[in-house]
């Protein structure tokens, strides 16, 4: 606090003695205290319903607690194992995942377990499942590494202990790996197999498309802002209705709508076919592809792109283009270089608001997106609903929230965030 | 700058209607020698600034013609008509510091660095700004930015500089400080200088000539002091400067002068100016300061008058009183520091020349 910037060093006091500051703290602390039980309600709804569950869905992108969990005897045993060795573990440790696994079958963990290894090495999950059947016949008196190498040979199989190592730690790396298309191996971290690999490519496709989409809504909707902001107070209102006509309409069927106008018996392709522009033979394909993807959300988003546009250039005074051409100014310089420079707020922000919701998009490209034109938060949603693979989602989601994060700051230092105007 | 002369304008049988059913300037004959600061005076909705706009090019004329040094712009696009424009708001660009938009009218025509560097220099300097070149408007104090924006209209030396109501944002003082740097600009470079104003003192300081305007019409175009002095009818006498209003009949004229009835009987004697046939409506018009209360039988009206109110300004004291059925009669009393026995109530006799009140077209 820098209220009292003070050149001599006493203290300033009231009259009775107290020093200033302290009994300013004092008569603002009740109005303090008042505004803050105001949004205390609010506050506390966002963090319960909002701010925990993200921060739980978070930490699933890095927790790893379950092996430790179902087998905590076998990941204590193995402490003493060298990774690197190329002896199996020897019989204390087979004997610890004896135990554990009879209390796992029980209490029927070991699949959940057996499904969790699965996302790092496929089979996995079928080895627990069989194991869970076969141990109650097991002999308690052992050996117990001939008897599970007998259950299936891959007890005896160095990889098996390696993965069931390298995942007991409390904490993994293993989805954030998996979510840039790498995992850990014996040799520490390698990218996966060329055939393996989808995650970057979504990443970058959705990188591409949202800017691509953001570039299309910024090249339709600037001269649509422009004509809002010029015309005369009763076609602009009915112009802006038009605008945000689509909000009022459910999402779902203007989607639906393009599939009708877009596939390739749809109108559009019937009406080039009938005027004759392209062969019955040579339809063009615009949906479920990238094409769809971009049209449709070029058409959702657009209004985000307008509004911030069209309150910025209301305020632009005619009289700044106006000075320009008395100037000498011909229309377009006067355009270029004086009317343009004062919408790049606007611009800025409707750019930000419609990148970041094109970022994270879902229905639309599920709908009309086909295989070549769905995000990647369409494959979130495959882990979170399908799959069931949370922890891997949560990573593809940190890492989608840190790009956005770190496009914001890149935006920050370019343009300045101070320079987004949205009204 | 260089000396350059001003350019001419002439207005011909101009007409302009927004919406195809009122004309906001009907018919305006106007010319503009070489040179000339000429003032459009009205009120708000008087035509005035229209008759810029045409003239800068913003506004189509929707009959007639405009000449600039003698050839027609009407299909002249603004930005080659070479008029620097100052505007209500100033309109500099907040994007570019004051030395960008100073060189702003030279990049678009293409001169060079060095020259452009020059000419900003000299015309920051001429308006008194010379080290804020860097700064950009917003950090400037309303003054400030006046003066950049006179700067930068004038320094593409344009041959005819337009300025609406340029000095509304300013307060009273800067107001008519600026008036005067204006007015010595205007007198030093020698453009020719069309000036929108709906301030009557400025129009009056700084105008070679003033145009009054009032319903789309020219009311009046002379110099300041016949504006004053001569009013030529009842709207530029009650807009210019202060006016006692008396309506009366004529009842006979003589040459210049006319006797006029007042409503209440009282005779006057008044300079015939504008007035119909004997019999027909008049409005007088009477400056207050013309009036005087040390009457002498040689003044041609005497008449008697009710003191209402007493107002003491220092350098003269307004007397509020009622005359010949107007209570709303002003007489201003010079302080000489004499002491005069006057106080409310009392009635007194008042009179004044025939050559000071003019008999005017009647006012409803």
């Amino acid at each position: 606090m820098n209220m009292h910037p003070q050149s001599d060093p006493q203290v300033l006091t009231t009259r009775d003695g107290t020093p200033l500051k302290v009994s300013l703290a004092k008569a603002l602390r009740r109005e303090k205290l008042r505004s803050l039980a105001l949004i205390a309600p609010l506050l506390i709804f966002i963090l319960v319903t909002f701010a925990a569950p993200i921060a739980d869905m978070l930490l699933r992108s890095v927790e790893n607690g379950i092996v430790e969990n179902t087998l905590p005897k076998t990941v204590n045993a193995l402490s003493g194992w060298d990774v690197t060795s190329s002896q199996l573990p020897g019989e204390p440790v087979y004997k610890a995942l004896y135990e554990d696994l009879k209390v796992a079958t029980a209490e029927k963990t070991h699949t959940r377990l057996g499904s969790r290894l699965n996302y790092e090495a496929s089979g996995m999950s079928s080895l627990f499942r069989k194991t869970g059947r076969r141990i109650k016949r097991m002999d308690e008196a052992g050996p117990f590494a001939e008897q599970f190498i007998d259950i299936d040979k891959d007890w005896g199989d160095l990889a098996t202990w390696r993965l069931l190592k390298r995942y007991s730690p409390k904490y993994t790396p293993g989805y954030f790996l998996n979510a840039a298309d790498a995992q850990l191996t014996a040799d520490g971290i390698a990218m996966k197999p060329e055939n393996e690999r989808i995650y970057l490519l979504l990443f970058a496709r959705t990188l591409f498309l949202s800017l691509t989409i953001t570039l299309c809504c910024l090249l339709l909707g600037y001269p649509i802002a422009f004509l809002l902001a010029s015309l005369p107070l009763r076609s602009a209102n009915l112009l802006m209705i038009l605008v945000l006509l689509p909000f009022w309409t459910s999402l779902l069927v203007r989607t639906s709508a393009w599939k009708v106008l877009l596939q390739q018996e749809g109108v559009i392709n019937d009406f080039l076919v009938w005027i004759g522009v392209i062969g019955d033979a040579s339809r063009l394909v615009m949906i479920n592809n990238k094409t769809g993807t971009i049209i449709a959300m070029t058409h959702i988003l657009l209004p985000f792109m307008i509004l911030p546009l069209f309150s910025v250039m209301k305020t632009i005074s005619p009289s700044y283009v106006r000075a320009a051409k008395s100037l000498g100014a011909t229309d377009w310089t006067a355009f270029w270089r004086v009317y343009f420079p004062q919408t790049v707020p606007g611009i800025g922000a409707g750019a930000i608001l419609v990148f970041i919701l094109a970022i994270g998009y879902y229905i639309t490209p599920e709908l009309v997106g086909g295989t070549d034109g769905i995000f990647i938060s369409n494959r979130i949603a495959y882990h979170i609903s399908s799959s069931l693979n949370w922890g891997l989602a949560a990573a593809l989601g940190v890492i989608l929230l840190g790009a956005v994060l770190l496009l914001f700051y890149v935006y920050d230092k370019i343009v300045g965030i101070d320079n987004v105007k949205l009204g | 700058m260089t000396e350059s002369r001003g350019a001419s304008v002439r207005y011909e049988n101009v007409q302009k209607s927004y919406d195809g059913e009122t004309l906001v300037v009907k018919n305006l004959n106007l010319d503009i020698p070489p040179g000339e600061f000429l003032t459009m005076l009205g009120p708000s909705g008087s035509g005035k600034t229209t008759c810029l706009m045409m003239l800068a090019g913003f506004e189509p004329a929707t009959h007639g013609e405009i000449f600039l040094n003698d050839k027609p712009i009407n299909n002249v696009p603004p930005h080659k008509r070479g008029i620097g424009m100052v505007f209500q708001n100033y309109a500099l660009f907040p994007h570019m510091s004051v030395a960008e938009n100073l060189a702003f009218p030279l990049q678009v025509r293409g001169m060079g660095k060095a020259e452009q560097e020059e000419k900003v220099t000299r015309a920051l300097e001429m308006v008194e700004l010379g080290s804020f070149g860097s700064r950009r408007p917003a950090q400037l104090s309303g003054g400030q930015q006046q003066r950049v924006a006179v700067a930068r209209a004038l320094v593409f030396e344009p041959e005819l500089v337009l300025m609406d109501e340029p000095l509304g944002a300013l307060d009273k003082q800067l107001r008519e400080q600026m008036q005067y740097e204006i007015k010595h600009i205007h007198e030093n470079i020698g453009v020719s200088i069309v000036y929108v104003t709906h301030d009557q003192t400025e129009a009056l300081t700084m105008s070679d000539r003033v145009a009054v305007f009032n319903d789309g019409i020219i009311q009046q175009l002379s110099e300041p002091d016949q504006l004053y002095e001569n009013p030529q009818n009842s709207f530029v006498a009650q807009f210019i400067g202060e006016n006692n209003k008396l309506s009366g009949t004529v009842v006979a004229v003589d040459g210049d002068t006319c006797d006029v009835k007042l409503d209440d009987g009282t005779m006057l004697k008044a300079e015939a100016v504008n007035i119909g046939a004997v019999g027909s409506r008049t409005t007088i018009s009477l400056r207050p300061e013309r009036v005087e209360f040390d009457t002498h039988e040689s003044m041609d009206n005497l008449i008697p008058g009710e003191i209402r109110e007493m107002i003491y300004l220092g350098d003269h004291i307004r007397v509020r009183m009622k005359v010949a059925g107007n209570d709303e009669f002003i007489v201003k009393v010079r302080n000489r520091g004499e002491k005069r026995d006057l106080r409310a109530g009392q009635t007194v006799e008042i009179g004044w020349a025939a050559g000071d009140c003019k008999a005017l077209d009647p006012v409803a």
